[in-house]
């Protein structure tokens, strides 16, 4: 049995989701290649070599694999990836993007999302935004997987020496072409891999009023998020919405601000180590999970709590 | 332009789902059902295509039970122009699903299909890029925009890091996320109308697809749940409870 991990990566670095997908993949057993199909990824192809458990790392260096084109990406994987047992990939907006375009070229189902890995074919994924959790068993010839990074651990980036291989295959198919990206610029943590989450909701009433978020992250070290109603509002970008359709965090604390607790927010939060809810309104829902709750008016307690930490 | 739009019928965004006791499932009895939220987004985009003169032709196509019929009904009436039900009582797997929709796009031969990025109820993510290998076309996933520029769409889509725009040599795939528009309400004069507008049905037999799927659901179980912990007085208190209770900060 031989896994294929479709690396994130962002060809000068390798992005920390890699690490819980390969920790994916060592549950289920066997070997564990890595492949890094990018445009001058060399490094990180080295990074991905020096991951502790990886037995090969595949390296595609092509121009069309720069931006990740699914219609360029998919066919080269699916070509990969027909000997191995099991596909993985990062539940990450690229990955859920081209693996279910892998699992259609190579004729199989796909597994969305696992959370827990039972066997090498029986799996749980949350379905209806986590309010269940369904054990689901596959028996395609690949299977086809993609992994909600907060249900493992990371593996260790160092310890590894696996052999790099160059690997050629499918290129430009010629229907897609990058224009353009924005990338919001921050100099805060990733909102999916730092160890505290501030978020606002509603309650923040606008765009303007998060700059007491900021400032209470950055003392504290922490990423900003901001619930779906924040981002329909308009008041902060999709970017950082956290929830069933947005991203899907589990940090160490997780402080919410101003949102009442909406299921599909809990969905992308419930994880966490530990919850702090402030809301004004003692009866809101988000006090039934959190562990420590102050019922205040946010625009007086998030000042005094930036000034207390 | 034709414009294949697909939509799922789906457990009301509202409704609190259950778990039921013998663990085979949610229960789905006596439920309210809609359309799935990211569907009515679907919708909503090719109407406003059509309203611009770029789309001719709306034609909805969903695949589901006969009751599937009352969210076509309600496509319809917000501005598509005919409905295709791909009638099938069993729950199908993403690819079985695709596969039935390309056999929908080979038939109707639509310039640009436009989706959901997820179902709400299954959360798999998957049809519209599945749909995208099938027919070997382009996609762009996760749409906050959509400009159709000559035999051209550009993409622009909600990544992790912020948004990257594609651009698709037609025909294309689009899947729609939240920001993409905001769905109209049907009024009643257009859902008298819809009530008249084709509605044809066929079945998984008749486009000569097979649904098998290599995956089983075992069990469904309710989440572990989180249970409610303590309310402090003040801030002053969170802050000692962060930091020598829970130890996070």
């Amino acid at each position: 049995m031989t896994i294929l991990v479709i690396a994130e990566h962002t060809n000068a670095a390798l992005a920390p989701a890699t690490l819980n997908t390969v920790a994916a993949a060592a549950k289920i057993g066997g070997d564990i290649h890595v492949l890094v199909a990018g445009s001058a990824c060399g490094a990180a192809a080295d990074a991905a070599g020096k991951i502790a458990g990886v037995a090969k790392v595949l390296v595609a260096d092509n121009a069309a694999f720069a931006h990740q084109l699914p219609e360029n990406v998919a066919p080269l994987v699916a070509e990969l990836g027909k000997g191995y047992s099991h596909i993985l990939a990062a539940a990450t907006s690229n990955g859920k993007n081209i693996l279910p375009r892998v699992a259609a070229a190579l004729d199989v189902d796909q597994i969305s999302e696992i959370i827990a890995v039972e066997s090498a074919d029986t799996f749980k994924r949350p379905i209806y935004a986590g309010n269940a959790i369904a054990t689901v068993q596959s028996s395609a010839a690949v299977k086809v997987i993609t992994v909600r990074a907060t249900g493992f651990d990371p593996v260790a980036a160092e310890g590894g020496s696996a052999a790099v291989e160059a690997v050629g295959g499918a290129a430009d198919a010629g229907k897609s072409a990058f224009v353009g990206e924005e990338l919001a610029k921050s100099d805060r943590p990733e909102l999916t891999a730092a160890k505290i989450v501030v978020s606002g909701g509603r309650g923040m009433q606008n765009g303007d009023n998060f700059k007491h978020l900021y400032a209470l992250a950055d003392k504290l070290g922490a990423a900003v998020g901001a619930s779906r109603a924040a981002v329909d509002a308009g008041f902060v970008p999709n970017d950082m919405q956290v929830g069933q359709t947005g991203k899907i965090v589990a940090p160490q604390l997780y402080i919410a601000v101003g949102i009442s607790g909406a299921i599909q927010h809990l969905a992308g939060m419930k994880d966490s180590k530990v919850i702090v809810a402030i809301n004004k309104d003692e009866e809101a829902p988000i006090f039934q999970v959190a562990d420590y709750g102050l019922v205040a008016d946010l625009f007086e307690a998030v000042p005094e709590l930036e000034k207390l930490v | 332009m034709k414009v294949l739009v697909a939509v799922k019928r789906v457990v009301d965004y509202n409704v609190k789902v259950r778990v039921k006791a013998d663990n085979s499932g949610v229960d789905l009895a006596n439920v309210k059902m809609s359309m799935n939220p990211f569907c009515e987004i679907a919708v909503e985009e090719a109407v406003r295509l059509k309203e611009k003169g770029v789309a001719s032709e709306i034609v909805v196509v969903t695949i589901g039970p006969a009751t599937a019929q009352e969210q076509l009904r309600t496509a319809l009436a917000l501005g598509a122009d005919r409905a295709i039900l791909v009638e099938s009582a069993d729950e199908l797997n993403s690819l079985a699903v695709a596969k039935l929709l390309k056999a929908v796009v080979d038939k109707e031969q639509p310039q640009l299909v436009i989706m959901g990025k997820q179902a709400i109820d299954s959360d798999n993510n998957q049809t519209g890029q599945m749909l995208g290998a099938l027919t070997g076309f382009g996609q762009g996933t996760f749409a906050s925009k959509v400009e159709v520029a000559g035999d051209k769409v550009n993409v622009t889509r909600e990544i992790d890091g912020g948004l990257q725009t594609v651009a698709l040599s037609l025909p294309a795939i689009v899947t729609t996320d939240l920001r993409l528009n905001e769905p109209r309400y049907a009024s009643l004069p257009n859902i008298m109308k819809a009530k008249k507008k084709p509605l044809e049905t066929v079945t998984p037999g008749d486009l000569g697809v097979s649904t098998a799927s290599t995956v089983k659901t075992l069990k469904v179980e309710a989440p572990a749940t989180r249970s409610a912990g303590i309310k402090v007085k003040s801030v002053a208190e969170l802050v000692e409870k962060l930091k020598n209770e829970a130890k996070v900060i």
